[in-house]
């Protein structure tokens, strides 16, 4: 948690300077590699992984700066890429407003989770989180519309706004890239605001935030509602460029998924969850040529990333750079 | 500089070269499970099932040039969709065979469709890919969820089974395989006195399995699949139901399945299958080429695997009729006109909707004390003819069967 400590307590002072250049110079860098990316790796796997990399990010933001551990995460993103992959394939929308109306209804659950899993505290919240979770992913599988375990297949990409059609990749991509920074630097504004300071204080020490005057509870559900619409957007995009909708993504092995994106990466730093997403999903992508040893060698790299980089892996580097 | 102008000048009479050779490509995928629930019925067995195919028709046809590739799913729909189109866009893959998984095969018969590949669906289980989502670039082999419950249902009823008792898996996949089997059963003649819902993935039975106990009835359908099927006929054993008289119907569960239960457990249990490896000589021929390649003794090929072989073999001979396997929906439409004929699953036709043609089979697991070597397994109680086995063309409301 030392390299992430709030500026509440340093001041807006010289180290804060320092790490905003290093956040501009990576942002630079990670805009940079994904307009070349798609020209040397396969333009698919690189829209999921950015879809991916938005779920983590949205996740980063409520456990890594508000010190919430959710984890029914997964509820938010399949609920959402249902909702997508419903309104484009059977009420006809265009993509943009598949991805409003499940973004939306990620807004709304997040709303009714987050408002009756704040009252607790860690292990509880977690519990409370996964057992919501859990509850919807039965109601997914029952239910008529998401196709239970065969999910929703041959969902139309559309045509962005009525005009540009999207079946082509390329274009595709474009979509996809615009609407993963767009996330991103929302999430950024969010975390360097006035909100995001507070956020990180009631984080640090919840009862002196409360003594100086914050009322924290509407702080953390309005960070919880933002990082579950921050999913659904996440996984909306993902139903429409995949153009599938399964249970796999509401399931909570993809909850747990999200947490370790987000440790691997680096908790609580902002290109972490972007870094360990990619991470993941390469492995999961490039590991399945290798057949029944894709666990293992999976296991393996989870536990090296745990022993060696406690920090993640983007918190390595940042930490390494300080010294 | 002279020596790379050399070596560029080599590699372009190097590559002109292998163009004289005029040899077709033909590139195949095995997108299956490797290493989750499925991996004992698919997974490297069916690899090699599309390697022997791809061997046995290079030797036929030496002018061909044939790649198996695989890869794990890993159950996710999205994996599957990932590898899938990269197969097809970047490795020029004509062909993706085997996919266990209902939800990621109905992925893959899209993907297939929009880009105008072939898939040989032997794994999954979704009687929809030959109904209301039939495509003219899939091709279901093996089996699927009508002819199990059909097949089962009617068979057991005529062999004297005819009260029956359903333990289902409560969710979608559950309830359609007990309502198809419970009026299958009904309308042979027989009785449905009760049913049981059990939540997905149960590991304690006993409960549901005292109600069908007590229900008395001959038969104790089991309307699930993977894991809670083994549960269930595990935890009988353990409540002497096979002793008492009551026997198991398994809706889905396969030769690999079996084996892993064992005989004392598993013993008494009925269910369909299209193909066991002890069938006739040309299974056994193919078990033993098949065992080689595997190098694991004591595994058994599942009818999934053998559905990949034929299905893969069949395709190849289209592909050959055709000149070509660029266009998958011509060579689909080839398949279906031809009749093929192999050692591994016989005689097999190819339906309008998609639907692999040929004979099931009503199998009974035997007493530890009637095996008699190795793998020996099943007595064959029935054998369903091709067109009582599949549901009828016109009840797939498959969109290419007109009228």
């Amino acid at each position: 948690m030392d390299t992430t400590t709030s500026p509440v307590m340093t001041g807006a002072a010289a180290p804060s300077m320092v790490r905003r250049n290093g956040e501009t110079i990576g942002f630079v860098i990670m805009v940079a590699a994904l307009i070349v990316a798609p020209f040397f790796v396969y333009p698919l796997f690189l829209m999921q992984a950015m879809c991916f990399a938005l779920f983590a990010c949205a996740f980063n933001l409520l456990i890594g700066y508000g010190g919430l551990l959710s984890f029914g995460h997964a509820l938010y993103f399949g609920w959402a890429s249902y909702l997508a992959a419903h309104a484009a394939k059977v009420w006809g929308l265009t993509p943009e407003l598949a991805i409003l109306t499940g973004t939306a209804t990620a807004a709304v659950f997040g709303l009714a989770a987050g408002s009756l899993a704040i009252r607790r505290q860690g292990i509880y919240f977690a519990m409370i989180t996964l057992a919501l979770a859990q509850m919807m992913y039965f109601v997914a599988l029952r239910m008529k519309f998401t196709g239970g375990e065969d999910g929703i297949q041959a969902v139309p990409r559309g045509h962005l706004f009525g005009v540009i059609d999207l079946t082509n990749d390329m274009t595709m991509y474009v979509v996809v890239l615009v609407i993963f920074l767009a996330g991103f630097m929302l999430i950024y504004r969010i975390i360097h605001s006035p909100f995001g300071e507070v956020l990180k204080a009631i984080r640090e020490n919840e009862p002196r935030a409360v003594s100086l005057g914050y009322k924290t509870e509407r702080y953390k559900l309005i960070a919880f509602m933002l990082s579950a619409t921050l999913a659904g957007v996440a996984g909306s995009t993902k139903a429409i460029t995949m153009q599938i909708a399964s249970l796999t993504d509401v399931n909570w092995p993809m909850s747990g998924e999200v947490v370790l994106m987000t440790l691997v990466g680096g908790l609580g730093t902002i290109f972490g969850p972007v870094v360990g997403a990619f991470v993941i999903l390469f492995m999961q992508f490039k590991l399945s040529v290798v057949g029944e040893w894709v666990l293992v060698i999976q296991g393996v790299i989870f536990v090296t990333c745990v022993l060696l980089f406690r920090r993640g892996i983007v918190g390595e580097i940042a930490a390494l750079f300080k010294r | 500089m002279k020596k790379t102008v050399g070596l560029a000048a080599l590699a372009a009479v190097l590559l002109c070269g292998s163009a004289y050779a005029q040899q077709t490509s033909v590139k195949i995928g095995v997108l299956t499970d490797m290493s989750s629930l499925y991996a004992d019925d698919t997974g490297i067995g069916s690899v090699i099932a599309a390697k022997l195919a791809a061997e046995d028709f290079m030797k036929a046809h030496p002018n061909y040039k044939v790649e198996v590739l695989s890869a794990d799913h890993q159950n996710k729909p999205d994996v599957g969709t990932n590898i899938a189109n990269q197969w097809i866009d970047r490795d020029g893959v004509d062909m993706i065979a085997d996919v266990p998984n209902s939800g990621v095969a109905l992925a893959i018969n899209e993907v297939t469709r929009a880009k105008n590949k072939v898939f040989i669906a032997s794994g999954p289980a979704s009687s929809d890919l030959t109904g209301p989502k039939c495509s003219p670039n899939t091709v279901h082999y093996t089996y699927d969820t009508w002819m199990l419950a059909n097949g089962t249902g009617k068979a057991i009823v005529k062999t004297g089974g005819d009260t029956w008792f359903f333990l289902t898996s409560d969710y979608a996949f559950g309830h359609a395989l007990e309502r198809d089997t419970a009026a299958v059963v009904e309308k042979a003649g027989g009785k449905v006195l009760g049913k049981v819902r059990h939540p997905l993935n149960t590991s304690d039975f006993s409960s549901f399995l005292l109600q069908a106990q007590a229900s008395k009835a001959k038969v104790i359908g089991l309307a699930n699949a993977g894991g809670d099927t083994i549960n269930a006929i595990k935890q009988g054993a353990e409540f002497g139901i096979v002793a008492g008289g009551q026997k198991f119907a398994g809706l889905l569960i396969f030769a690999p399945d079996v084996q892993a239960l064992g005989l004392k457990t598993a013993q008494g249990l009925t269910f369909t299958e299209t193909w066991y490896w002890d069938l006739n000589d040309g299974t056994r021929a193919w078990t033993k080429r098949w065992d080689k390649e595997r190098n694991s003794p004591g595994k058994l090929p599942s009818m999934n695997m053998a559905g990949v072989y034929s299905g893969t073999l069949e395709y190849l001979n289209a592909v050959a009729k055709v000149g070509g396997s660029k266009d998958g929906k011509k060579v689909v439409d080839e398949m279906k006109k031809m009749t093929a004929e192999d050692p591994v699953y016989g005689k097999t036709t190819i339906r309008a909707d998609g639907r692999a043609l040929h004979p099931a089979y009503l199998f009974e697991v035997k007493k530890p004390e009637e095996s008699k070597y190795p793998g020996d397994l099943y007595k064959l109680k029935a054998t369903i003819p091709p067109d009582e086995a599949f549901r009828p063309l016109k009840d797939g409301k498959c969109p290419l069967v007109s009228g």
